[in-house]
């Protein structure tokens, strides 16, 4: 059982890959510090403690948030997903798939957060979210084409001091392809309006 | 598997040579991989350590007791109070260990950053906070952190190879050439920064004393802390199954010896983990350098002289060399030939070996003046390479291993699209962008120190190899499943790889472009007398039959060379002379490094290797602020390495490399990349502006002061800067 709370803890019930975690956490606690030494969940990496480097990277309610820079106490309430969370079973995410497959990393410590970084890259891309690489950033124009460039910038969060970011840059760009070709093939009507354009 | 005879000998083609997953892979993309802060303990108590604010004095007090009232805190170890240590001996590299790691043993402070206390507490939020409480008064003395190329405490110092080299008369030779340049190179102080942070736990079981690390070597570290802590090697253990980085900073540290003496003292597992800022004054880093260059050459850029003089800084209790002119004892020969090396004792942290430790900085101002060399000769710079491939190595006067940098140069030359260069600067432009090529050679030696290797026949089948090799992010445990396999004739799959644990007897760190050719020689030594054993037909019993190989006597037959890798690398980068910006839009690296194991993880790491040299050209330096002696803003943010969006397009590849002398055939990728990278770059900077940089990193505001200094003429049509 967790201590009660006190002045300097409290309890809170954290949603985390789908699953409910009640603990008490000491107020300074972040996110990061939760997850790691409170939960078990270590894949999240702590490289610099001060939202630098993106090795803490997990997604708050779907969005890419360094977990290092979040307190664990004003986590209550969202959906965070670690890259504990990403794989069905045995079935790789894509993104992971294709990081394995195309050598996306070396050390392997700013991967998760890497991982994590690149499944809201290619969401947030696909939403039409424009970047500073964007040439046209029009509403209408649409999700610009996924480039190396749209890649690179939108991945600068994350440093890879192996220097793997060839190797990433290409395993993103192999995951979105797959994104793409599955949301064509579930979603007639946008098949219809690119067929269109 | 297929076989082929060759005059006479059959070989097995097996799995070495082909691209292969990493084997831990799946674990590194689940999040599953557990790296050294990540492996539960019960009963953990958590270190913070304190860093002293002051550059150079003694400390006059530790105020403990408002700290150990403080909620959770169990421990503050300091100088008053904290274990003796041995610090008179040798180890496993040769050398002795640098006093910052042999923490609380003495009341002096020598730099800004240096360790004087460390904090036990239940929690790592109380650790902290307590941490941040301690006060710690000094008693401060002026203190001197400036390197300079001129500084009056210069003095030559060996490190890993002699200080000094001379042969020939070399004002004759540089008074009679018709070319000749003189120029002062510089470049800053570097950080390894590695994205996992150096952390150890500690704790004693059963009378041994455990540490769960993360480091370059577990047997090295084993033996560091037993010889410091005076224990029998056999009871200490070390373990370090998956490393974030390295890159020569993971080695003994203040950290491990930090939470060895608090598990002594405290009797429980004792965890202390850097943070980040205090990685840029307790885990080395890579000196700056004042080096300068004088090449005297013929008309058709042969060279008759050459001088290289390079001095850094190290700390006043620890000597380390950044070996910077040694590049020249490999690459270059002349008539009239002089090196040196040479270092300053200034009140700094003590650097060490970072990847390419001489040759990084030595090849950025030897390469660089070679390409000034080639523009005053009017000869191409590839061309001007080629033209001084030496006959034997320039010093020693061995002969070369195989030595294909030749090969490099006209593979990448063709690929590159180097040929019909036009060698005017300042005239080529897409917008605001003003483009240039540059090129430059790479060396680094191929060395192989001495290892063990234990393998298991198991009774299901299976093979068992057992090796305290270390895979920080270099592929090593796949490449030695692959070199397994193939000696054992058998498929990947039924062997496996158990590396980073000290249990497994002594062998060569990840450190020196040396650890897949070490540990690849004695996994195939033991892999020949399994056969021979196994060829008897004895039965597997149910516990294997396991036989232990031992390369010392081997290593030492081998006949003395120059055994080194080569490369050579072409880089094309777009300047914006009104922004002071640099983009590298692509590079290429061709490489001869001996029989390359895995191709995909090898490219891998030589491009991390050139963008590393990418990262030293335009963004890398940690600067020292004279006044307090400690860094301005020593992280992340204020410490820039290269990120996505600053790499373009890179590529590595390799030409056929192969020694029918050596038996193992490896050389190593870890280090070659980042040699000669930053002079391709800036080389190819002046290609663009007619600008030559020879202080790095090349940064905005400098293209932009060199740009007015030049009256602006790189940007208009380029011919003032050549006149």
């Amino acid at each position: 059982m967790a201590p009660a709370p006190s002045s300097t803890t409290s309890a809170v019930t954290l949603n985390i890959n789908g699953e409910k975690h009640q603990l008490t956490v000491d107020h300074r606690t972040t996110l990061l510090d939760a997850l790691r030494e409170r939960l078990d969940l270590t894949g999240t990496k702590k490289g610099c403690d001060q939202g630098q480097c993106g090795a803490c990277t997990v997604l708050v309610d779907g969005r890419r948030a360094v977990s290092c820079l979040n307190l664990a106490v004003a986590a209550e309430g969202r959906e965070i997903t670690t890259i504990e969370g990403m794989a069905e079973g045995d079935r790789l995410h894509p993104v992971q798939q294709a990081f394995l497959d195309l050598d996306g990393y070396q050390c392997g410590y700013c991967t998760p957060g890497q991982i994590c970084s690149a499944i809201a890259v290619i969401e947030e891309h696909a939403a039409g979210w424009p970047s500073a690489a964007t040439d046209d950033v029009r509403p209408e124009a649409g999700p610009p084409p996924l480039t190396p460039d749209e890649i690179r910038e939108r991945m600068s969060g994350n440093l890879c001091r192996c220097g793997a970011y060839v190797s990433i840059v290409q395993a993103v760009t192999r995951a979105a392809e797959a994104h793409e070709a599955e949301a064509r093939g579930t979603d007639g009507d946008r098949d219809a309006q690119e067929a269109a354009a | 598997m297929t076989t082929a005879t060759t005059g006479g000998r059959t070989t097995v083609r097996g799995v070495v040579g082909t691209s292969r997953t990493r084997v831990e892979g799946r674990e590194k993309v689940t999040g599953a991989a557990r790296y050294a802060g990540e492996i539960p303990f019960a009963d953990l108590a958590h270190g913070w350590l304190v860093l002293s604010t002051v550059a150079r004095g003694r400390i006059r007090s530790v105020d403990t007791e408002p700290v150990l009232a403080m909620p959770g805190v169990l421990a503050v170890l300091h100088h008053g109070n904290a274990p003796r240590l041995e610090t008179d001996y040798v180890g496993l590299l040769g050398i002795p260990p640098d006093p910052t790691a042999a923490v609380f043993q003495n009341d002096r402070v020598p730099h800004l950053g240096w360790p004087v206390a460390l904090v036990v507490a239940e929690n790592s939020e109380q650790a902290r906070e307590a941490a941040e409480a301690l006060v710690v008064a000094y008693d401060e003395e002026p203190h001197d952190t400036r390197l300079t190329g001129a500084h009056p405490d210069a003095y030559p110092a060996a490190g890993v190879m002699p200080a000094e080299t001379e042969k020939g008369d070399l004002d004759a030779g540089l008074a009679e050439s018709p070319f000749v340049v003189d120029e002062a190179y510089t470049t800053p102080e570097e950080h390894h920064s590695m994205m996992e942070p150096h952390a150890a736990t500690a704790l004693w079981d059963g009378g041994r004393l455990e540490v769960v690390d993360s480091n370059q070597g577990t047997t090295w570290i084993q033996g560091e802390l037993a010889k410091m802590f005076s224990l029998d090697e056999s009871a200490v253990r070390v373990r370090s199954e998956h490393i974030g980085g390295g890159f020569g900073s993971k080695g003994l540290r203040a950290h491990q010896v930090s939470a060895v003496m608090a598990a002594t003292v405290l009797q429980r597992p004792v965890r202390v983990v850097m943070t980040r800022r205090q990685m840029f004054s307790l885990a080395g880093y890579r000196s700056p350098t004042a080096q300068r260059v004088r090449l005297g050459a013929d008309a058709d850029g042969r060279l008759r002289a050459l001088d290289h003089r390079s001095v850094s800084q190290t700390s006043t209790v620890y000597e380390f060399v950044e070996p910077s002119a040694g590049v020249a004892r490999v690459m270059y020969d002349a008539e009239a030939h002089r090196t040196a090396n040479e270092v300053v004792r200034l009140d700094v942290p003590s650097p060490t070996f970072m990847r390419a430790p001489g040759e990084a900085p030595g090849s950025f101002a030897i390469e660089s003046a070679l390409d000034e060399l080639a523009e005053r000769c009017g000869v191409d710079p590839v061309e001007l390479r080629l033209r001084n491939e030496p006959e034997t190595g320039p010093v020693s006067g061995l002969p070369f291993g195989s030595r294909n940098l030749e090969a490099c140069f006209r593979e990448g030359a063709r690929r590159f699209g180097w040929d019909g260069r036009d060698p005017r600067t300042g005239v080529r432009r897409d917008g605001r962008w003003l483009l240039g090529t540059g090129t430059a050679a790479a060396s680094f030696g191929a060395g192989a120190a001495p290892s063990t290797a234990l393998l298991t026949a198991e009774a299901d089948g299976g093979f068992t190899v057992r090796i305290s090799a270390a895979d920080i992010g270099t592929g090593a445990r796949t490449a030695l499943t692959m070199i397994a396999a193939d000696a054992l004739e058998v498929a990947p799959d039924r062997v496996r790889v158990r590396i980073g644990d000290s249990d497994f007897g002594p062998a060569m760190i990840a450190g020196g472009s040396m650890g897949t050719r070490s540990w690849a020689w004695a996994v195939t030594e033991a892999a020949r007398e399994l056969r021979e054993r196994l060829a008897l037909g004895t039965p597997v019993p149910p516990e294997g039959i396991t036989v232990r190989s031992d390369t010392t006597a081997a290593l030492g037959s081998l006949a003395q060379k120059e055994r080194h890798s080569y490369g050579a690398q072409f880089a094309e980068v777009a300047v914006d002379t009104a922004t002071g910006e640099v983009r590298v839009r692509r590079m290429l690296g061709i490489f001869a490094a001996g029989r390359i194991v895995n191709p995909l993880t090898a490219r891998n790491q030589l491009v991390g290797g050139m963008i590393w040299g990418v990262s030293m050209a335009l963004h890398e330096e940690a600067v020292r602020d004279r006044v307090s002696g400690g860094l301005y803003a020593p992280d992340l943010a204020g410490y820039h390495v290269a990120t996505h969006a600053d790499i373009g397009d890179i590529d590595a590849d390799w030409v056929d490399d192969s020694d029918p002398e050596d038996p193992v055939g490896i050389k190593g990728v870890g280090e070659i990349g980042i040699v000669g990278a930053a002079a391709a770059v800036a080389n190819a900077v002046w290609h663009a502006t007619g600008v030559r940089h020879r202080d790095l990193p090349i940064r905005p505001d400098r293209v932009l002061s060199a740009a007015a200094a030049n009256g602006g003429a790189a940007g208009t049509d380029g011919g003032a800067a050549d006149a």
